[in-house]
């Protein structure tokens, strides 16, 4: 669909293809509102299920049943009578729930009854010494990678971090011919004890049989090292990963290396339209503050899936589903719907086990609050000795700290290094990251061209009210 | 530093800094430079380092390339196209530029 063929008003914008935006699109959608679900990717299905439609990897057991799981929302979303589009990048909505959007180089700005913002998560700064070097990746962009265009790891590869994410990654590497040198896992060993008092409920839930699989699937084909130290070494790019455990330290070559820490609320969104967000500490994350049927601060606009707080793709769907109840029941309450408690009991199921894993994958202190000249804004390359030094000196926040050093004021909006800066200066000033806070985001959130928004449609009146 | 599996799409050409490079439709620009194994995709403005996609999902800002002329762009965001003419970009401040 072309900028063009949009209509000016939809009751339902919904910002964000994956689970919870596709769930939220179908269930809104067949229940009468005219409804509109914008994407930024080439195709729909988030993260998790990235490129669902096009994925060249054909062997089902590659990336398992729960990718496939996926064919099923995508299909729904796509015969609700919703339009989907794909290509479509928001870069901007304010609290009269007016989305910037473009299109293929063409913008425009529509106006919605209720928005449903499910941009999902990212994955967690990581902060290593030599982390920007060519060669070191995302586990999430490897897992991409694999998904959308069949690309695995081939040369001399090393995983880093923790969290299910990296020996689901894992798994799928190496069910595809992929190739794992070592795995090395971050977890403190501290974190088990922390975990066992959740071991309980994590046993009942799907995670642990699940779990307990693509642990030994993984752990029979690859060395796993528990490290407390990690560093990435090279010039022009990746050469060797260094990596320590207690007093011995070893170098392995490599050339690639793949981080994952686990995932947090992707906000820039959301704050940017001035929803309210508060500092999880389980989780070590900001997220919005959303009343039970996932409404911001802000009326009329709702956050669901991961974005709301992380839970998974299952329960993202599921949060989808509930606030596209909420938005049919605030504008076409005749509707028919699916029964809501039926949707909270899903909801209620899926948050077992969670806890456990919060606990076991805390990241440690040390990988979240760097030293010395490791960078900590990847754009403006920022270090983390510049971050202490300045707070230090006085500066109190995250929005003072950019007039400082430029630190989150690059391309990418403090998308890699916010919650980084919030620890550091929460460190450094003996106070919490609640109490620091996080940037102040504003739109555009995405990058668009003057010329984008110099040739956005303009009404008469808007015409007459600037010439003379 | 990546393989791919047998079952990939039909073949598409682009250019990059000018010249040829096979990759498959369903590629983005940064999944076609990764598997071209072109190992940096821009420097940076502050001190000219080398960078190539880190995220792959939109939010890091790494796969900034100029598609067709327009600068800026991010890769990972970017379907290939037959005949697309992709350059690296030299992210250090040039006085006059």
């Amino acid at each position: 669909m072309n900028a063009s063929d949009l209509s000016p008003a939809y009751d339902l914008v919904v910002i964000g293809g994956g689970p919870a935006g596709l769930a939220a699109a179908a269930l809104a959608a067949r229940a009468g509102l005219s409804t509109v679900l914008f994407d930024e990717n080439p195709g729909v299905g988030g993260q998790i299920y990235r490129a669902i439609a096009s994925s060249p990897v054909k062997d089902r057991a590659i990336l398992g049943e729960d990718y496939w799981a996926g064919v099923e929302l995508a299909a729904e979303a796509g015969a609700s009578g919703a339009s989907i589009v794909t290509g479509a990048t928001v870069w901007s909505l304010d609290p009269s729930r007016l989305v910037g959007v473009s299109i293929a180089g063409k913008a425009r700005l529509i106006q919605a009854g209720r928005v449903i913002i499910a941009t999902g998560s990212l994955e967690r700064p990581f902060p290593i010494p030599g982390w920007t070097l060519p060669g070191v990746m995302s586990a999430g962009g490897a897992q991409t990678l694999l998904k959308a265009q069949g690309l695995v790891p081939g040369g001399r590869s090393v995983m880093a971090g923790g969290g299910p994410l990296l020996w689901l990654l894992a798994a799928q590497i190496l069910r595809a011919g992929g190739k794992i040198d070592a795995i090395l896992d971050t977890t403190p060993r501290v974190n088990w004890l922390r975990a066992l008092g959740h071991l309980p409920d994590f046993v009942l839930s799907p995670y642990f049989s699940k779990g307990l699989r693509l642990l030994r699937e993984v752990r029979a084909r690859v060395r796993v090292i528990r490290v407390d130290r990690l560093e990435a070494v090279g010039d022009d790019k990746l050469r060797e990963v260094v990596f320590a455990a207690g007093d011995a330290e070893w170098r392995m070559p490599a050339d690639l290396l793949l981080l994952h820490r686990g995932v947090v609320p992707n906000v820039n969104l959301a704050t940017a339209a001035g929803v309210a967000h508060a500092w999880n500490e389980r989780q070590l994350c900001f997220e919005p503050v959303l009343d039970e049927d996932f409404n911001s601060s802000v009326a009329g606009i709702a956050v669901a899936g991961d974005g709301a707080g992380i839970a998974g793709g299952t329960a993202a769907a599921e949060r989808g589903r509930i606030a596209a109840i909420a938005a049919v029941r605030a504008l076409k309450p005749e509707a028919a719907v699916p029964d809501l408690q039926t949707i909270r009991q899903n909801l209620q199921r899926e948050a077992m086990g969670r806890a456990f894993l919060d606990a076991l994958n805390r990241p440690a202190v040390s990988f979240r609050q760097p030293q010395g000249d490791t960078i900590v804004c990847r754009c403006e390359e920022v270090t983390a000795k510049q971050v202490r030094d300045t707070a230090d000196l006085g500066c109190e926040g995250p929005n003072q700290m950019k007039a400082f050093l430029r630190c989150g004021m690059g391309p990418c909006q403090g998308r890699l290094c916010g919650l980084t800066v919030t620890e550091l200066i929460a460190a450094q000033r003996g106070t919490t990251p609640a109490e620091v806070g996080y940037y102040r985001l504003r739109p555009p959130v995405k990058p668009i061209t003057l010329s984008e928004l110099a040739s956005l449609p303009i009404t008469e009146v808007e015409r007459k009210a600037v010439e003379r | 530093m990546f393989k791919r599996l047998a079952e990939a799409g039909a073949a598409v050409a682009i250019t990059v800094d000018g010249k040829r490079v096979e990759c498959r439709a369903g590629d983005t620009v940064a999944a076609a430079l990764i598997a071209a194994d072109i190992d940096h995709c821009r420097t940076t403005p502050v001190t000219g380092a080398p960078r190539a996609p880190y995220c792959l999902m939109g939010v890091c800002f790494e796969c900034l390339v100029s598609v067709d002329g327009v600068g800026s762009r991010q890769g990972c965001l970017v379907p290939v196209r037959e005949g697309m003419a992709v350059e690296t970009q030299i992210g250090k401040r040039e006085a006059g530029r």
